[in-house]
């Protein structure tokens, strides 16, 4: 076999891995939009800020550390304690359904009506807010996350390709684990929103609002719960990503990235959502192997936006989506 | 009182269509000009120059821009810092490749050269609406900024990937460079600001406005009674990336002097530029000045007030400085969607009964 194809195959592997992970931020889009109409911009802030709330707890930071030293001329940095994982994981989630409500109750609740692109502008500034938040609160240093997920590269898969191809595959453990995941967590809610009885009402409401309100349904519950279970989302995401990456403001940026994802996926679709990001995720990376070399590289920086642009000027909708009907 | 049309009687269809119908604006319109360019000049000094006038001007018209495209013509666009990075770009080549030219017409050109750029980037519009098409706009974003990063042509093959503004003149006094002066800066950049607020503020009350307002509107109501939406969308591009460019331009030549494109340019610009809008008033030119205006002087306030009043650390103060625009925004989309500019149209109203309130 020649060597460039084997090569081609193991970026071909690398863009499922990293298309995975783009998909796990574009599903807590979607989700946030059925329900409610809303294209939440701040998704990426909030894997942002969950994963910074996570390692702060973990470490048992004192919040607002910075702001109280400046006020009160103090030196404390450190609550002493560590917790482990799965309580943080769990505290933190405590904080995003909190978060959730306030979001509801103080913004959106003010805002039903609103024309969608008004509503997407006030998640860009929620998304500025909870940045300047979380930054205050857990100061805006790198952080190393690490919640006692396996890293490195995997040997199976390193020995088996190596027997085949004579080249060994470098896949990393941790985006097995988030492949895992993330298959998890959309089965979760596959059918957590096929049979359960909030689940079924979060699929009524995103049929159709007042349908929904005249049977019974509570919106402000459903909007609350939605945006607890995009927290959700966001938190895992943002395990992954920190867990590679570290915790650090680019995380953010990802959200940007999961925006091509859903166009080509279809703003309405949690399969589209996946599969967009796997488009998208070994898109890029074979755009880059094959043709950044050529141009000077970094073309992971557009290549994603550039092939949603186009794709979107033949099927608007994207793969997924429901048909645009416009009547005047 | 003094601000109604009562008494002021208008004889010719000229003074009917003019752009102040109201003595009292018309009078006060000639004072801020006369203010603008007879005595700042004179007052002005390289402190505030850099911290408030320049980027005041210089964001104003990329305000206005964007203005155009978003508030009137309804197509939301985050490329504008890709778009400006295109005209700063664009009057370096032309600044470096044809030395003898007076830079007034490197800037202009600079304009041309962006509104061709925007246009194109504006031709999936003619598919797709709505955030479809802001997300599409993200493309124009990243790929110029990466365009400019890689192309060396772009930067002259220089070694440190910058550019950097060659001393030009005007009349013969250094507007560019090294060796400016705060009141020649100033002055270059007031006058382009006065003139695309004149172009926008006539365009946009004129039959092209209104047909971009018909498209932001409703989009297809609009074609059916006779408005062209490929040729309205296009034009607000064209046109929007023109004062875009011109911002751009002036904003990398006159203001800053040398631009790292992923840097001064990035994503954050076009968020900047946005809050501006949304801030002042969508669809509004007064509120496109009134956004910058604030946009700008917030930092410097709080930079006042946080670091050399209270003595708190820089990092704290730009985290704050996050967290009020960001609930600004919230707020002023929560308690009055069209921004400054409404809250000056209301104080308008009630001008005009005081002081009978009825």
């Amino acid at each position: 076999m020649p060597e460039q194809l084997v090569f081609a195959m193991e970026v071909f592997l690398n863009g499922l891995m990293a298309g995975v992970l783009y998909a796990l931020v574009a599903l807590g889009f979607v989700l946030i939009f059925k329900a409610s109409g809303i294209f939440n911009y701040a998704q990426g802030v909030m894997a942002l800020f969950s994963a910074m709330t996570l390692v702060g707890i973990m470490k048992g930071q004192v919040p607002f550390a910075h702001v109280i030293n400046a006020i009160f001329g103090t030196d404390v940095h450190y609550f002493g304690w560590t917790v482990p994982a799965l309580l943080a994981i769990i505290l933190t989630v405590a904080v995003m359904v909190l978060f959730a409500w306030a979001v509801q109750k103080y913004i959106f609740r003010h805002l039903v009506g609103q024309e969608p692109i008004i509503l997407f502008m006030a998640t860009i500034g929620l998304a500025y807010f909870l940045e300047g938040v979380g930054d205050l609160m857990w100061n805006s240093e790198i952080k190393k996350l690490d919640v006692g997920l396996p890293q490195g590269i995997n040997e199976a898969i390193d020995n088996y390709t190596f027997n085949i191809f004579d080249y060994g595959f470098f896949i990393d453990n941790l985006d097995i684990v988030a492949t895992l995941i993330a298959a998890l967590l959309v089965g979760g809610l596959v059918i957590f929103s096929q049979y359960s009885k909030e689940g079924r009402a979060m699929r009524a409401v995103a049929d159709d609002h007042q349908a929904a309100l005249s049977v019974g349904v509570s919106l402000n519950f459903i909007w609350i719960m939605v945006w607890s279970v995009a927290g959700f989302v966001a938190l895992v995401a943002g395990i992954m990503w920190g867990t590679k990456s570290g915790v650090q403001f680019s995380l953010s940026l990802i959200a940007l990235k999961a925006l091509p994802v859903l166009m080509l996926g279809g703003f309405t679709s949690i399969p589209g959502a996946i599969v967009g990001g796997l488009i998208i995720g070994v898109g890029e990376k074979l755009f880059e192997f094959a043709i950044g070399p050529m141009v000077g590289g970094a073309t992971e920086n557009w290549f994603a936006y550039v092939l949603a642009l186009i794709f979107l000027v033949f099927r608007p909708q994207g793969l997924f989506g429901e048909k645009i009907i416009e009547r005047v | 009182m003094f601000y109604r049309e009562a008494g002021d009687f208008k004889t010719s269809y000229t003074d009917d269509n003019q752009t102040f119908p109201i003595k009292f604006d018309r009078y006060r319109y000639y004072v801020v000009l006369a203010v603008a360019f007879g005595i700042i000049p004179f007052l002005i000094n390289d402190y505030w120059a850099n911290a408030f006038l320049l980027p005041f001007l210089i964001y104003s018209i990329a305000a206005i821009g964007l203005n155009i495209l978003t508030g009137y013509c309804g197509q939301v666009s985050l490329g504008t810092g890709g778009f400006m990075a295109v005209g700063a770009y664009a009057c370096y080549k032309l600044m470096t490749a044809f030395p003898d030219v007076n830079i007034f017409f490197h800037v202009i050109a600079a304009g041309g050269v962006t509104a061709i750029v925007c246009t194109a980037f504006g031709l999936p519009s003619l598919r797709i609406k709505g955030f479809y098409l802001a997300v599409a706009t993200l493309a124009a974003q990243f790929f110029l900024v990466w365009l400019f990063n890689k192309v060396s042509w772009f930067y002259n093959y220089s070694a440190s990937g910058q550019i950097n503004a060659p001393e030009r003149t005007v009349f013969g006094v250094p507007v560019t460079g090294a060796n400016t002066e705060a009141w020649a800066t100033y002055l270059f950049c007031l006058v382009f600001l006065a003139i695309s607020a004149i172009i926008a503020r006539n365009l946009t009350r004129g039959m092209q406005g209104r047909k971009w307002m018909a498209i932001r509107d409703m989009d297809i109501a609009a074609e059916i009674i006779g408005v062209n939406p490929m040729r309205a969308k296009l034009s607000a591009f064209a046109v929007s990336g023109f004062f875009i460019g011109i911002s751009g331009a002036l904003f990398f030549a006159v203001y800053l002097g040398a631009v790292e494109v992923g840097e001064v340019f990035g994503i954050q610009k076009s968020f900047l530029v946005l809050f501006m809008i949304i801030i002042g008033g969508l669809g509004s030119i007064f509120g496109s000045f009134a956004g910058a205006a604030f946009l700008v002087l917030l930092p410097v306030a709080l930079k006042l007030v946080g670091v050399d009043l209270l003595g708190w650390p820089t990092d704290i103060v730009a985290h704050i400085q996050l967290i009020i625009v960001g609930a600004l925004i919230i707020i002023f989309l929560i308690a009055e969607p069209h921004g400054i500019a409404q809250l000056w149209r209301v104080a308008k109203e009630k001008l005009r009964l005081w002081p009978f309130p009825h």
